[in-house]
């Protein structure tokens, strides 16, 4: 017995559902970007990525299975000549699914499916840029917290430094105390820094 | 087939659909704007998800 397909089935007969899904992904690819609803749109996805991932190959073997879903030719050509090369080094997850909400008349629950953009770095070191991000932002924190400790009393900033060497010792506990809430502080601020940075990156 | 034997009064009636009730639809603020919207949905004041600009407004 072959595996059903995945998600609630559209239409009248499976001939229209077949219908449904080679006309949504033919807009898709057309327009880069759809609105439908959200079952259709998760019905969509994995369609349309098998059609890239075919797209990708590029032969002509593929291109007449694509053809056989996209009826339309200059949408085949947009996929295999332009989509494609998009997706060159992204390894699957060409789509993007974002819920907007019940429709206007019956409620039905909407979604925009869209192409991703384009992979500029490879996925093994976007974790990496990720750390680096981080580290910068630790830094910059870290050198606008010491000028405000040390400019309100320069006096005072040796006795501080006593202290924090003291403190170690003298209770384990305490310590974890004194860690514990500073930790935080620093994760809030991070999550305030990007914030304000994407706000920043909206405006302009 | 099987047919109720008798009318059924206004009172249990009323009493059946008194409790029929609505909930509120959970919302939960939206980290650009503030205003409530549906979770796991972009926000339909501003338009953003995931900080990415999805709605034109």
């Amino acid at each position: 017995m072959p595996t059903p397909t995945k998600g609630p089935r559209l239409g009248g007969s499976p001939a229209h559902e077949k219908l449904i899904l080679a006309n949504l992904a033919t807009e898709l690819f057309k327009h880069g970007k759809i609105k439908t609803t959200e079952t259709k749109a998760k019905r969509l996805r994995p369609l349309a990525e098998q059609l890239i991932t075919k797209a990708k190959r590029g032969d002509l073997a593929s291109r007449r299975r694509v053809a056989g879903t996209v009826r339309d030719k200059d949408v085949v050509y947009v996929l295999f000549d332009q989509i494609a090369p998009r997706f060159a080094n992204r390894p699957g997850g060409y789509t993007r699914i974002v819920k907007t909400g019940p429709r206007k008349g019956d409620a039905a629950p909407m979604a925009i499916i869209e192409l991703v953009e384009e992979l500029e770095v490879a996925a093994t070191t976007a974790p990496a840029k990720k750390a680096a991000k981080k580290a910068t932002a630790r830094q910059d924190k870290v050198e606008a917290l010491a000028p405000e400790e040390e400019t309100p009393s320069s006096q005072t900033t040796p006795e501080t430094a006593d202290d924090q060497d003291s403190e170690p010792p003298q209770s384990a506990s305490g310590d974890k105390g004194a860690e514990g809430p500073g930790d935080q502080a620093e994760g809030d601020d991070t999550g305030t820094d990007t914030g304000t940075g994407t706000k920043a990156d909206d405006k302009a | 087939m099987a047919v109720p034997k008798r009318k059924m009064s206004r009172s249990n009636t009323r009493s059946r659909r008194a409790n029929w009730k609505v909930s509120a639809v959970a919302t939960v603020a939206c980290p650009q704007c503030k205003s409530p919207k549906l979770p796991h949905a972009a926000c339909s004041t501003c338009g953003t998800y995931n900080g990415r600009q999805v709605l034109e407004v």
